[in-house]
């Protein structure tokens, strides 16, 4: 048989399933039990803000494609997960327009400038997020729970003000959208980590770091683990994997890194939270850190 | 029983469901063969017959000086009907002898001995497995005579004989190790007498119990030799990560299993080296396994080294439906095959035929660097950066992520949720990281 027909390509000629496409739905599926905790905690609301958010990303995820002349690529997900991200950063009283405005950025300055999928250095929603502080600081920090505004439990803890951890466990506290609801996080990251999509050196080492400095510090470590969004920026936006190391000794030093800036910005400096800053501070490391942590090959001795 | 392996690695889907429980059958003899003049790393050889000759089965029909090479023989008896350029597996056009079969199988015994196997010395072994064209059929197909002869200045300590068979859907040396236990126990000992190495080791993945079992009952009587177990998983059976898993010990950067005191060997070519010393039988036929969901029926055979890989799947019953994709080897490094009309070399080990429909051509995604490159190569290498040194052509900064340590598993290939052809930059990266070196020098 001389067959036309037959294709010839190098090895290897088999190949695991699994897409970025599947890598990025999973992790938005992961986060439906916080959206689920935020919209019972905020109200209905909060679906509104995912939504607008969402669009915001993939709208400008397309015309940004289209101007570019690359593939119409929007089922891949990874707009879906960034608008999704970026509306966990919230607080629920935000304005739609602003949450759609900083999901254009997220997408826009975060992603599209640097080449889209893959070459963004920073995290794209705290890209979104951190123009959002910048530009509307009032909109961005005001918590209202049960129809009063409150304080969120960080600037409580700055205060001196004691806490129920039990409360801030579950989520029924001031915050943002999914930085409330700890357990409905935790539920969707032990689903990635058991799934292999996220990795857990980098959530394990940067609250391993928040609990010891903060200890040290003679703070509650409990309620620095809990209150904030350290559990949503450790599980997943540090992990992101774009802007993250792909080494595991890198991954450890990023992970470290990160929550010593979250400890550092939460006790000493002027922010009562410092994840969003601790993250996209530790994302312009990555090159560095994997390029000097690499593994050792194996035979070769340094 | 805690099972052996090493860091790292993958799990491919195996199959080797489909053959697992065949018996090695006969192929039937074919009308010709094509015996290309290069089946193994080394010198090229020289034909000794001539278009019209009549040659014998396992008649010597090409040789050279050079120590580093193999012979080759007729696997049939007939005529010579050509020396002619053919395209092998490789995808090369290598010279090839092609005999016309005269349904005699007329024997050449010039390699059967007298002796008595205990009273063979080191150098007859040897002698005798090169004189015997024998090279690794795992599919390197590295000569056998020289791994066996071991320089002064190295001590060997461990010969392993290599059972993992890793790659998915074969089942040769499984199905030797289930049948001709005891054969591949006496071609071992031939080999160590050869190498003068005191310890032997059989590994065997935990996916073929009844391989271990059979080989277990075989070692009973040998006091020096035992069967371990280890994990399945891909590629476990590379050279690197047994040695690393059995004993770890980190084969050098640029060397060989030699330099950690190991030689390892396979199944099947422990059995090819018991038949040439204990029947003077040339390496004339081998086993392969012919699978895949694109074949009738599944088989595992021993054939004429030279068949045609046309006849090979007649043999299993040929096509079912429409093949997409022709492997020879196993499907992580195997080659895939323009033509059937290819012939056969000593290292096939399989033909593997995937359906028309499940053959995707791929279309690379951006790179989301997720890593799972880097948590599956055996080597620690880092996949992601290599290829995208090579295909940005910064060729010169290769060196520095030890492009060279590349053993071209496919790991990283495989695991790529965004398609991306790691392997394919790599091996540019590497030719071209040893052009610069050649032209440093």
């Amino acid at each position: 048989m001389n067959n036309e027909q037959l294709i010839v390509t190098p090895n290897p000629h088999i190949k695991d399933s699994t897409s970025v496409e599947e890598i990025m739905w999973t992790v938005v599926y992961a986060l439906i039990p916080a959206v689920i905790a935020a919209t019972y905690f905020f109200g209905f609301r909060v679906l509104l803000i995912v939504a607008v958010s969402i669009i915001g990303a993939i709208v400008t995820e397309y015309s940004f494609l289209k101007i570019r002349n690359k593939d119409l690529v929007i089922n891949d997900g990874s707009a879906v997960l960034t608008g999704l991200l970026l509306a966990l950063t919230l607080p629920p009283s935000i304005p739609l327009w602003t949450a759609f405005l900083g999901s254009v950025v997220a997408i826009g300055l975060g992603k599209q400038v640097f080449g889209g999928l893959g070459h963004n250095p920073f995290n794209p929603a705290l890209i979104g997020r951190a123009f959002l502080t910048a530009s509307y600081p009032v909109l961005m920090t005001t918590w209202v729970i049960d129809g009063t505004s409150t304080a969120t439990p960080l600037s409580r803890i700055s205060n001196g003000e004691a806490l129920r951890i039990w409360n801030l466990f579950i989520g029924n506290t001031g915050g943002s959208l999914g930085e409330t609801s700890a357990l409905a996080l935790l539920l969707g990251a032990a689903y990635l980590i058991y799934k292999g999509y996220i990795n857990w050196r980098i959530p394990t080492s940067m609250i391993s770091t928040v609990i010891v400095v903060t200890f040290l510090s003679g703070a509650n470590p409990i309620a620095h683990v809990f209150a904030g969004s350290l559990i949503l920026g450790a599980f997943f936006m540090a992990t992101d994997m774009v802007t993250s190391p792909v080494t595991k000794k890198a991954r450890w030093v990023f992970g470290i890194g990160a929550g010593l800036l979250v400890a550092l910005i939460r006790l000493w400096g002027g922010y009562p939270e410092g994840v969003m800053y601790s993250i996209l501070l530790m994302n312009t490391t990555v090159p560095l850190l994997d390029r000097y942590l690499k593994p050792r090959t194996l035979g070769v001795v340094k | 029983m805690s099972v052996l392996t090493f860091k790292q690695g993958i799990h491919p889907e195996y199959h080797k469901e489909l053959t697992k429980n065949k018996p090695l059958k006969k192929a039937s003899r074919p009308e010709e063969v094509v015996i290309p003049l290069q089946q193994h790393i080394g010198a090229p050889l020289e034909p000794l017959v001539k278009k019209g000759d009549h040659v014998k089965m396992g008649q010597k029909i090409a040789d050279t000086d050079s120590f580093v090479a193999a012979p080759i023989h007729a696997s049939v008896s007939g005529t010579v009907k050509g020396i002619q350029k053919v395209l092998i597996p490789s995808g090369q056009k290598t010279e090839s002898i092609i005999i016309e079969s005269d349904d005699e199988d007329v024997i050449d015994d010039t390699l059967k001995s007298d002796k008595n196997i205990d009273e063979l010395t080191s150098k007859e072994i040897i002698d005798t497995v090169r004189e015997a064209g024998i090279v690794g059929l795992g599919g390197a197909m590295f000569p056998t005579h020289v791994k066996l002869s071991v320089p002064e200045d190295k001590d060997v300590e461990y010969f392993v004989l290599n059972g993992i068979e890793c790659e998915p859907f074969l089942n040769v040396d499984n199905r030797m190790m289930i049948e001709r236990s005891s054969d591949v126990i006496s071609g071992m000992k031939l080999m160590m007498k050869a190498a003068d190495v005191e310890k032997g080791v059989i590994g065997i993945e935990d996916n073929k119990p009844k391989a271990i079992s059979n080989m277990r009952i075989a070692v009973e009587q040998e006091d020096n030799i035992e069967v371990e177990v280890f994990e399945t998983k891909y590629p476990q059976g590379g050279e690197k990560m047994l040695i690393k898993a059995l004993l770890d010990r980190e084969v050098p950067e640029g060397g060989l299993p030699l330099d950690v005191g190991v030689i390892v060997n396979n199944i099947t070519t422990a059995v090819a080296v018991f038949e040439a010393i204990t029947e003077g039988k040339p390496l004339i036929e081998r086993t392969i396994t012919i699978t895949g969901e694109g074949i009738t029926e599944p088989t595992n055979l021993y054939y004429r080294i030279g068949t045609k890989v046309s006849d090979l799947i007649n043999e299993a019953g040929g096509f079912e439906g429409d093949p997409g994709k022709i492997v020879l080897g196993g499907p992580m490094t195997g080659a895939a095959q323009h033509s059937t009309n290819v012939p056969t070399v000593k290292g096939t080990s399989g033909i593997i035929v995937l359906h028309k429909d499940s053959v995707k051509k791929f279309d690379p995604q951006p790179c989301i660097r997720c890593a799972r490159c880097v948590d599956s190569c055996p080597m620690y290498l880092l996949p992601l950066k290599l290829s995208d040194l090579s295909q940005y052509e910064r060729y010169d900064e290769l060196d520095k992520y030890n492009v060279q340590s590349c053993i071209e598993c496919g790991s990283c290939s495989y695991i790529c949720p965004a398609d991306r052809p790691l392997l394919d930059y790599i091996r540019i990266g590497k030719m071209e990281d040893m052009k610069l070196k050649k032209s440093s020098q």
